[in-house]
């Protein structure tokens, strides 16, 4: 497939949120605002990009029976690079995500594109294929922080649009599952449209 | 007294999935029938209750004296993934029936972000049970694991309970799966908010 | 392609991967580990800054902690040209809704509230959360109140303190944080002006 196919079907045909349903837990929890939930993607964006890579790199060199082991190992030394960078300049964001950034080495999506993908494509493709994933998956949180943002607090990205207190409950835990609900089906319909 | 407020706090009103988003995908995966979601349940509570047994004594015995916290993510996982590994194992030596139940879903433990979740959570989070903000000791850690896998076995039965229900009835085409499993979790979440300000 | 799955290379596979990926990280921390420390100070600073009138000193060197009702306080003494002018007191109430709460208090030399932060809470949005300055003006009604004269207390409990509407444990938290920072600096002022 060409180079452009692999970035995009991440983003519609194989979205790892919509249509994979991978990567729940923290599609749900960082999702409160439509900034915490692009940042929440990005980091997953970073690791996708270099986990994808280096084991794409190294997936020769690794014995069967300790691949998944290997891979997990790979992905968690990323996870702790972007803590790392997050913590030391982007401090406040590192605070609101909280849990869900070491989280990112659990995420399905992550282990999921390395073993599928990158163990068995070359290093180029599977960055690429990481980075389709990645803005897929940056995209869905984005939407769904921005709909339940808007619904929840009436701001966009930090904006007050909306005057008065909105629905609270799209903020709080019941809000998270029923808009991604809803916003599943959107989807579903436009990809078939 | 306080053991019975971590329980509580732990199973109802923090509820591991309905509450704090951790073992979300199990949760829409495996429940569809009651018997997988008790077998599941019933790996989660010794896992997690076990993994956290070691995560947090390597927190404390070797990281934090160490001054390697930043070690965390990739030590923890580690553990995890090995636990579940023997756990795999033994399981097979002591009970293949067991096993064979489980299947795919021993494995899927590793990357249950629920056990990893918590285990980060008790050497993180200040907790208010005991009058004081502190830390857990290793006993309430413990019950406090537990307590968190229960609440995703709990979480996890009725859930699978009302999936079995819906089943059986009409849903529109576009929300059939998993839209419409998520939307009824959400309408649990909301039961399940009742319960705060109980401890 | 994969190589054999001998007990020696799966060893020397995770060995090596391992060593590699702790090299790296510890590289990286060693980046990251001033601007972390200063991110941190920063925050501190800004909180400092915010609650504090006017000081030429640096409160978080010579900050300390004294212990009240068993739980620990710290208490950073301001001064302007050598003269005390101030204290911030960053306390813990336990009686918040979702999990502790961190105030920083600043108080003027004689007691009065100058201004309130809040550092850490887990409260309901929308709700508790409205203790926060940049959602509602409930911590603004503390401003130039002296504990003294002032009762911390929501009206509710006898006090005089307008309680966040449907929050009134949140309320009854941050009244209680406030206390403490009083009682704390009160102590604190009994030991010769900090200096």
């Amino acid at each position: 497939m060409n180079k452009l196919s692999i970035i995009t079907k991440g983003i519609i045909k194989e979205n790892p949120i919509f249509v994979l349903v991978l990567g729940m837990c923290p599609t749900l929890g960082t999702t409160t605002s439509a900034f915490n939930g692009l940042g929440m993607g990005l980091a997953t964006t970073f690791v996708l990009m270099l986990s994808n890579l280096v084991i794409s790199l190294i997936a020769g060199l690794i014995p069967a029976k300790v691949r998944i082991p290997s891979f997990i190992v790979v992905i968690a030394v990323f996870v702790t690079v972007v803590q790392l960078i997050m913590q030391a300049y982007v401090p406040a964001l590192y605070e609101t995500l909280g849990l869900f950034i070491p989280l990112i080495v659990v995420n399905c999506i992550v282990l999921g594109r390395a073993e599928a993908f990158a163990s068995k494509n070359r290093p180029l493709d599977s960055f690429l294929d990481g980075v389709g994933a990645g803005i897929g998956f940056t995209l869905g949180l984005t939407v769904l922080g921005a709909v339940r943002e808007l619904l929840g607090s009436g701001a966009f990205f930090g904006w007050k649009i909306l005057p008065g207190d909105a629905m609270l409950v799209f903020i709080l835990a019941p809000g998270a599952f029923i808009a991604l609900g809803y916003l599943m089906v959107l989807f579903n319909k436009i990809k078939k449209a | 007294m306080e053991y019975i407020l971590i329980i509580i706090s732990a199973v109802f009103v923090n509820n591991i999935v309905l509450n704090q988003f951790l073992g979300v995908c199990p949760f829409l995966g495996v429940s569809n029938k009651i018997s997988t979601a008790a077998g599941m349940s019933a790996a989660v509570v010794f896992v997690m209750t076990l993994a956290t047994l070691i995560t947090y004594l390597i927190q404390n015995y070797v990281l934090n004296p160490l001054n390697i916290g930043f070690m965390q993510t990739v030590t923890f996982i580690l553990v995890i993934a090995s636990l579940v590994q023997m756990v795999e194992i033994i399981l097979k030596k002591i009970s293949p029936a067991l096993y064979q139940a489980l299947g795919i879903f021993l494995p899927l433990i590793t990357t249950n972000c629920a056990v990893l979740g918590v285990a980060i959570i008790v050497v993180t989070k200040e907790f208010t049970f005991s009058g004081t903000a502190a830390m857990l000791n290793l006993p309430q850690a413990i019950v406090y694991a537990a307590s968190m896998a229960l609440g995703f076995g709990l979480a996890l039965i009725i859930f699978a309970g009302l999936r079995e229900h819906m089943d059986l009835v009409g849903v529109p085409k576009p929300f059939r799966g998993v839209p419409i499993a998520l939307i009824t979790a959400g309408i649990l979440a909301l039961a399940f908010m009742g319960f705060s300000g109980i401890v | 392609m994969a190589r054999e799955s001998n007990f020696r290379n799966m060893f020397l596979c995770l060995l090596i991967i391992c060593l590699g990926g702790s090299a790296l990280l510890g590289g990286v921390y060693l980046m990251t580990y001033q601007p972390i420390a200063d991110a941190q100070a920063t925050k501190v600073n800004q909180a400092l800054a915010g609650v504090l009138p006017e000081f030429d000193n640096i409160p978080a060197e010579e900050a300390y902690q004294i212990q009240m009702d068993g739980r620990a306080v710290t208490i950073y003494p301001a001064t302007k040209a050598g003269v005390f002018a101030g204290v911030a007191v960053e306390a813990v109430t336990t009686k918040g809704f979702g999990g502790p709460i961190t105030l920083m208090v600043g108080f003027k030399a004689d007691g009065t509230i100058y201004n309130t932060a809040v550092i850490s809470h887990s409260e309901t949005p929308g709700l508790g959360d409205k203790m926060d300055p940049k959602k509602s003006d409930f911590s603004q009604q503390f401003k130039g109140k002296n504990p003294k004269t002032f009762k911390l207390a929501v009206k509710k409990d006898g006090g005089q303190v307008d309680a966040i509407t449907a929050a009134t444990i949140s309320s009854r938290a941050f009244c209680d944080a406030l206390d403490l920072a009083y009682r704390a600096f009160t102590q604190a002022a009994q030991k010769g002006g900090d200096q």
